[in-house]
């Protein structure tokens, strides 16, 4: 069924809109397909990351915004049924190349996922994680700064800065969210991918991860999966949407949720937004 | 009436107050709101028969036997009557024997043949008696619930409250054998204590119950030293473990992290079908194969290997619980939420390095729960040391020497003809509930874990 559903739109459907990126390009993806196993899900996806810039992913459950993110870092290896083709770069970089080093890639395109997932350690601990696995410090004063300034970009040090040594998964939802994103930046990330990470929070701690986003925004480039249009317009630059497997269009978001230039976008943002 | 006949009536009885109960239900319906629905006022009607019945024939099972018996017993003449029990019980066997028309070696005495006669008349009379009750009392229980049937009664809630109950009693009856088991146990070992010194048998460094039959060695000091014992059972234990952690949880790795799904599908049932094998094969393999080929092993290099030796049981227990390691250890890796994984492949870290710093660390405790379940059934596995352990309690920890466990003197101690109350068989409780009590506190901390490690995730 889901097979059907994905053909129905024809195959030379043609993105509308400006996907070309106003500040320096980081990432782009070129005529990027995913199957998984004889089912494709996405179709000839062509869209650029641009650096200092919000992107925001928007579109109906199942079109594949978690498939395309999951692209940009290379998670869909771990899924044995999933193929990707097509090109995609990161600074010019093909990242399916056999010469590039998975390990290293996602060090660089770091991951937010929907459920914060803090790993069962303490905090100090989450944030150590992906530094130490990288070799990223020397002694342990180094990586102290590390953790802290990691913490104080995700906002959560002065909350956390008096029980660094508690479990990760004792924290609040908000909080776990944030020290996912400490866990993140800490590996000095260009890009970092976010997968609804607000949908399991309430609306407080949403806000904060807001306006954390539109910080971060200042040193990374970030890709948002998001299904609420009000977060999609407030956080990002750009947006993009997505139908059936299918890249629709691409433009500056204010313009996407203006005026869009096709009939799908103008659709679903109507019975989002009226 | 015969017993099956009795049941036969039962349960035809039985379907009859079913099919009453119900049939007023449906006939209340008719022109009354009747609260549940017809079946279960039918059902009502069915336990309200069968309860009596049920209570009477268990009490009959519990106490037939002996009240039938006492009547026996002060029928016989009184020159019979006072032996002493040991005597009498023996007399007593015989009279049912002969009762149940079995051929029974010599009649002993002058009324033998009345004795049976009596026993017989009695066994009917009880038989009746419970018979006609249960069948009597269970109309006039069943005639009160037929009456009480109206549509405000609440069928539905009493027979789900019933249904509770039965399953309350269900579960209780493991904890019951439990403790009746630990009892049973309890007592000889007591006797057992009172003999020997409980310091001695703790601590005692010498264990050699042979010589305790001689009368006048009973109770000397150190002859039931279990140290020899439990050091044995550890060492063949320990060996065992050494095998089965790391084999076990290597197993588990593979088959939940890296193994394809078809490898998996065959693997895992094969697995399980290894944790099925009887231990007498298990047995077979330490005594005729490894142990000794690892004496012979021993001998090119020069060395003397027991070919008892605690290594060759050791490995082999090991390979018997590699299956429980792997298949525990899996469960719990598997928990570990695929999210976790993400996380740490998201960070940038390697397959081995995820599983080395995130799923291991989180299924720990598991893992650990796990191991103490193996170790318990290392310390408790019978077979395999009775067929490839040593006889002899010798105190060392060296693999090559052939040592003894507990379990093979439990065995020892019991097999063949003994007398109930000489130390030497009782000891064999005393080792049984200091067995039992080690492995109870291992389980016990095994399941803590384990279960404090599932909330974890839930
Ligand atoms: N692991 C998977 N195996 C098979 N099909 C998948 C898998 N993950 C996603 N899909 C399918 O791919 C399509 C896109 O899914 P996804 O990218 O999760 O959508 P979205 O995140 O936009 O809701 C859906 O039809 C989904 O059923
Ligand atoms: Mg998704």
């Amino acid at each position: 069924m889901k097979n059907n559903e994905l053909i129905t739109l024809s195959d030379d459907f043609l993105t509308v809109g400006d996907t070309t990126t106003p500040n320096e390009k980081i990432m782009e993806s070129q005529d990027c397909c995913v199957f998984y196993d004889e089912a494709q899900a996405l179709r000839n996806i062509n869209l650029e990351v641009g650096k200092k810039e919000v992107l925001s992913l928007i579109g109906p459950s199942g079109c594949g915004k978690s498939t395309f993110i999951r692209c940009l870092n290379r998670l869909n290896d771990t899924i044995d049924s999933a193929k990707v083709t097509g090109k995609i770069t990161l600074e010019g970089q093909d990242i399916y190349n056999s010469d590039m080093d998975v390990v290293l890639l996602r060090a660089r395109v770091g991951m937010v996922f929907q459920k914060p997932n803090p790993f069962p350690k303490s905090v100090y601990e989450n944030v150590a994680y992906g530094p130490r696995i990288h070799g990223m410090s020397e002694s342990k004063a180094d990586m102290d700064e590390i953790v802290e300034t990691s913490l104080l970009r995700a906002g959560l040090w002065d909350e956390v800065k008096d029980r660094l040594n508690t479990s990760g998964t004792a924290l609040s939802g908000g909080q776990q969210q944030r020290l996912c994103i400490a866990r993140a930046i800490a590996v000095r990330p260009d890009v970092i991918l976010m997968d609804e990470p607000c949908s399991a929070l309430d609306p407080i701690a949403t806000d904060r991860i807001e306006d954390l986003i539109s910080e971060l925004k200042e040193n990374y480039a970030i890709v948002i999966v998001t299904h609420s249009m009000s977060q999609a317009s407030r956080v990002s630059q750009r947006a993009a949407y997505f139908h059936l497997g299918h890249l629709v269009e691409t433009d500056a978001t204010e313009k996407i949720f203006g005026d869009p230039d096709h009939e799908l976008t103008q659709n679903y943002i109507k019975g989002r937004i009226g | 009436m015969s017993f099956s006949f009795f049941l036969l009536v039962l349960i035809i009885l039985g379907l009859g107050s079913y099919y009453f109960g119900k049939s007023k239900a449906l006939a209340l319906k008719q022109n009354d709101v009747v609260h549940s629905l017809p079946k279960y006022y039918g059902y009502y009607a069915l336990v309200w028969f069968a309860t009596p019945a049920l209570i009477i024939v268990s009490l009959w099972l519990i106490f037939s036997e002996g009240i039938v018996t006492n009547q026996v017993i002060s029928s016989l003449p009184d020159n019979i009557k006072t032996l002493p029990t040991n005597e009498l019980t023996l007399i007593l066997n015989d009279i049912k024997n002969k009762a149940a028309g079995n051929l029974v070696a010599g009649e002993s005495f002058i009324g033998f043949e009345l004795a049976a006669e009596t026993y017989n008349s009695y066994s009917k009379i009880a038989e009746n008696i419970i018979i006609y009750s249960s069948i009597v009392l269970g109309l006039i229980s069943f005639i009160f619930a037929y009456i009480s049937i109206s549509g405000k009664l609440r069928a539905r809630n009493r027979i789900e409250s019933i249904v509770s109950k039965i399953l309350l009693v269900s579960a209780s009856i493991a904890i019951f054998a439990t403790a009746g088991i630990l009892l049973s146990v309890l007592f000889e070992a007591i006797r057992f204590f009172q003999i020997i010194s409980f310091d001695d048998f703790i601590f005692g460094l010498t264990w050699s119950p042979q010589m305790a039959i001689r009368d006048d060695q009973v109770g000397s000091s150190g002859l039931f030293g279990a140290i020899p014992l439990f050091l044995g059972t550890g060492l063949i234990s320990l060996i065992s473990l050494t095998v089965a952690v790391p084999v076990g949880l290597m197993t588990a790795i593979y088959l939940s992290e890296y193994a394809p799904s078809r490898v998996r599908a065959v693997t895992k049932p094969m697995l399980e079908v290894l944790s099925g094998i009887p231990t007498v094969v298990y047995g077979f393999f330490a005594a005729i194969t490894l142990a000794p080929f690892i004496r012979d092993f021993g001998e090119t290099l020069g060395m003397n290997i027991a070919s008892e030796s605690a290594l060759g049981v050791g490995l082999v227990m090991g390979i018997m619980i590699i299956p429980l390691v792997s298949s525990l250890s899996d469960d719990v890796i598997s928990a570990v939420p695929q999210a976790m994984r993400e996380g740490s492949y998201g960070l940038g870290a390697t397959k081995s390095e995820t599983i080395k710093r995130v799923i291991i660390p989180a299924a720990l405790p598991g893992i650990v729960g796990g191991i103490l379940l193996a170790a318990s059934r290392a310390i408790g596995e019978t077979m395999i040391v009775v067929m490839a352990a040593g006889l002899s309690a010798r105190l060392s920890i060296n693999p090559l020497d052939a040592v003894t466990t507990v379990t093979v003197q439990i065995v020892t101690l019991l097999v063949g003809d003994q007398e109930f109350d000489s130390p030497k068989t009782l000891a064999a409780f005393a080792l049984g509930l200091t067995l039992f009590v080690v492995t109870l506190i291992l389980n016990f901390y095994a399941l803590r874990i384990v279960r404090k490690y599932r909330e974890q995730y839930e």
